[in-house]
């Protein structure tokens, strides 16, 4: 591994104990939300494809820890978490998956084609990769109007080999435009290894010969995925052009509902769950550290619990769109 | 004996140009590759290199001419041993410089229609009175870009040698000067990047024009234009709205083969969540960029490289705009509807011209729009000939004039004296050999015969 591109965590930012719990609960509210939407899969209320965040969530709320009002957030097609980290609220995103006019797109877009503008939440993009130069024109925008702000843009290790990804790359790079492109890299693309599929697996370094500096991050620890964000906001900010964080990852799910999961074994996923957990991390951090106790989390646990339980409901009571929605929105 | 030296395509649509410069001068010993001359069209100048070697015997077109016809000899030179006096008996040279003759232009079988009177602005668009200028499609096209950049910040120029090059063809001239780097920007060569890139653009508030040098190249970026420009309105639940004008020459050029002559407008209009607009007059061009740049969705804006150096009659109004979506009858006639667009509709004024003669009064539609599409302006034109001929440069299958002849059915039946005929493109690859290319492309002769077939005057 090159010196440069050592995986070293950035300086640990000051984090508050509130700022801490904060950080347990989003990420719970995402790994609750995500097992519900799962469950609902299974009963038959949400259809098509969906793709679940379950281990990823460290990712999604360390980075949005680092943003500020007017940055920007856009990913892929896993993105339930990116919305929920982006304050969206969980009843509207369950009913989009659900198909109700209760939902963010009118049940119209489904689980990979969310929005909304409110909360800089630019998608939701089912086409692999197709998010990137859109991310990088939603940073154009940022420049053009002179501002200081930021786009996050997320893409899996999958994405990492689709030729447009580095179109983006390049013209970032030349006009200096502040998009952080984090890559999201759980080892797996649908149920291609990143080592059947990448001739470089460290996928930080992919911006190298345009002059991009990438790291690799530790993305199933928390704070470790939040200082390397904020040192890449800062870099943005100041001008100094796009930067690549590789969050190391992993999902613990099928890349969607109906994946048999023939190319990994069930003791990989088992030993990164019991070892690596990013919520169970921040819980033992948090109990042993003497932070909080048993009985504020299990708070938490029931306040998360029911912000579920109550999108769940909503996704199933909200009527499905009126016939009369077929022929909204195609122009405006 | 002498050799002449011709004047040069430097394109492959050029058919005159401007002899700016000598850079030598009777007498002169040249040399292959030397500079000889320089030439000026409306898109560019170049440079003519010699061919041969000799000595410059005569120069026979002077600096400073205009409009010298590709193939005319503008100097003839003496090999070896000879003297001016041979100059009287030349023999035919060879043209200068690398650039192919243009004698095999394809379009010669249709010469450009009285543009002022076909190419006007309908009455109803341009109040009585109102002055007009002669411009060419190329100009308006720029005048138009160039307006709603001075009336809206947030319109943005991106492309392939849109700015210091002034344009591939010399579209966006003199918008660097005006607007600078930063509203006319260069892009590198990267079709699907820059297109998603401007749709991004566009989700984050800006109203991007993104031109494709030709649209054929289009085809690496389609993704973009249909997953993610054209859909995310509607998959947002109307949220997003994408605000963006892709525009470039569609179609065949001239001897440029399959891969860069291909109509895309039947492509596009299949698409619902985007407009479509080929226009053929310079009125029109001008009318419907400052519409689709305003638009707030996405627009594909369909030129076409051999319209861009015609000349036109424009209305001087302050803030010419143009309805997307309305049709214009270029020519009113009662026996046979001939619907066109883009540079067909030049080939259906000049069938109609024909058919004059043998008395068939043809009403010519300049579709203009392809979707929406005026479909009442073509049923109102069929209800009044019976008969309806639909001209197009693209392929027959799915095309435009095959949703047309659909239409008719479901909304003219009873009006209709006559199948619908198609004249369209050769269900071909385009061809680079000029007897073929022309065989591949609808002709004024094949847009007449179809007419006469409907009015059954074959």
């Amino acid at each position: 591994m090159a010196k440069s591109t050592k995986e070293k965590a950035a300086a640990e930012p000051a984090v508050s104990t509130d700022e801490l719990i904060a950080h347990y609960r989003d990420m719970l509210l995402i790994r609750r939300f995500e097992e519900k939407a799962g469950q609902m899969y299974g009963m038959g209320l949400i259809g098509g494809f969906c793709h679940l965040y379950i281990g990823q969530e460290a990712v999604v709320v360390g980075v949005q820890a680092a943003l500020g009002q007017g940055d920007r957030v856009i990913t892929s097609y896993r993105d339930h978490g990116h919305m929920l980290a982006c304050g969206m609220d969980a009843r509207g995103v369950m009913a989009e998956l659900t198909g109700r006019i209760g939902g963010y797109s009118k049940g119209k877009g489904g689980s990979m084609h969310m929005f909304s503008r409110e909360k800089e939440f630019y998608g939701g993009h089912g086409i692999v990769g197709a998010q990137v130069p859109l991310g990088t024109g939603l940073a154009f925008a940022q420049r053009y109007m002179k501002t200081d702000r930021v786009t996050a843009c997320y893409f899996g290790d999958g994405s990492a080999n689709q030729g447009q990804v580095y179109e983006s790359f390049n013209m970032a790079e030349l006009w200096k435009l502040p998009v952080i492109y984090i890559i999201e890299n759980n080892q797996y693309a649908m149920g291609t290894a990143v080592r059947r599929s990448s001739s470089i697996t460290e996928l930080h370094r992919r911006g190298e010969s345009f002059g991009i500096h990438g790291r690799p991050v530790d993305g199933m620890d928390v704070l470790a995925v939040r200082a390397a964000a904020e040192e890449a906001v800062a870099w943005c900010r100041a001008g100094k052009g796009p930067t690549i964080l590789e969050m190391k990852t992993y999902r613990y799910r099928g890349h969607s509902m109906s994946d048999p999961q023939k190319y990994r074994s069930k003791d990989e996923v088992n030993k990164m769950r019991a070892e690596q957990d990013p919520i169970d991390k921040m819980k033992k951090r948090l109990l042993d550290g003497g932070l909080c106790d048993e009985a504020r989390l299990k708070e938490i646990d029931r306040e998360v619990k029911a912000i579920v339980t109550d999108a769940a409901e909503f996704a199933q009571d909200s009527p499905e769109p009126d016939a009369a929605e077929l022929w909204t929105d195609i122009l405006k | 004996m002498p050799i002449e030296i011709l004047m040069p395509a430097l394109s492959p649509t050029m058919t005159e140009g401007k002899l700016a410069k000598w850079n030598v001068k009777k007498g002169d010993a040249i040399s292959a590759g030397m500079v000889l001359a320089e030439i000026e069209t409306d898109k560019a100048t170049m440079e003519v290199e010699a061919v041969d070697e000799g000595v410059l015997g005569e120069i026979l077109v002077p600096a400073g001419t205009e409009n010298v016809a590709v193939n005319t000899p503008i100097a003839l030179l003496l090999e070896e041993g000879e003297d001016a006096s041979a100059a009287r008996s030349p023999k035919p040279g060879r043209t200068a410089g690398a650039a192919p003759p243009a004698a095999a232009r394809p379009q010669g079988a249709a010469p450009a229609p009285a543009a002022p009177a076909a190419g006007a602005p309908a009455e109803s668009e341009v109040p009585p009175g109102t002055a007009m200028r002669t411009m060419t499609v190329r100009e308006a096209l720029r005048d138009a870009m160039a307006e709603e950049m001075r009336r809206d910040p947030s319109v943005f120029l991106m492309g392939e040698e849109v700015a210091e090059y002034q344009g591939a063809y010399k579209v966006s001239q003199g918008l660097l000067d005006e607007f600078g780097a930063s509203r006319v920007i260069d892009t590198p060569i990267t079709e699907q990047g820059f297109a998603g890139l401007g749709v991004g653009a566009a989700f984050g508030g800006l109203r991007p024009i993104v031109e494709f040098m030709t649209m054929n190249f289009a085809m690496q970026a389609i993704d973009q234009i249909i997953n993610s420009a054209a859909k995310t309105l509607y998959m947002s639940g109307g949220q997003m709205g994408c605000p963006i004008v892709f525009r470039g020459p569609n179609g065949a050029a001239a001897r440029v083969a399959a891969q860069h002559s291909q109509c895309y407008a039947s492509w596009y209009a299949h698409c619902p969540g985007l407009k479509v607009v080929a226009p053929y007059s310079a009125a029109d061009a001008k009318g419907l960029l400052k519409a689709a740049i305003r638009d707030p969705n996405p627009v594909i804006f369909l030129e076409n490289e051999i319209l861009y150096g015609r000349s036109f009659e424009v209305p001087e109004i302050d803030d010419f705009v143009l309805p997307i979506g309305k049709a214009r009858i270029a020519r009113p006639g009662r026996d046979v509807t001939i619907v066109a667009f883009s540079i067909m509709v030049g080939h259906a004024l000049a069938a109609a011209e024909e058919l004059a003669k043998e008395g068939i009064e043809a009403e010519v539609i300049d579709l203009r729009s392809l979707r929406p599409l005026d479909l009442d302006t073509i049923v109102a034109s069929v209800q009044r000939t019976n008969r309806l001929v639909s001209v197009e440069e693209g392929w027959p299958a799915c095309g435009i004039g095959s949703e047309i002849a659909a239409l008719m059915m479901e909304h003219a039946f009873d009006h209709l004296d006559a199948p619908v005929l198609r004249v369209t493109g050769k269900d071909v690859p385009m061809p680079y050999a000029a007897n073929l290319e022309k065989l591949a492309l609808p002709q004024v002769a094949d847009v007449v015969a179809a007419a006469k077939t409907v009015c059954y005057r074959a």
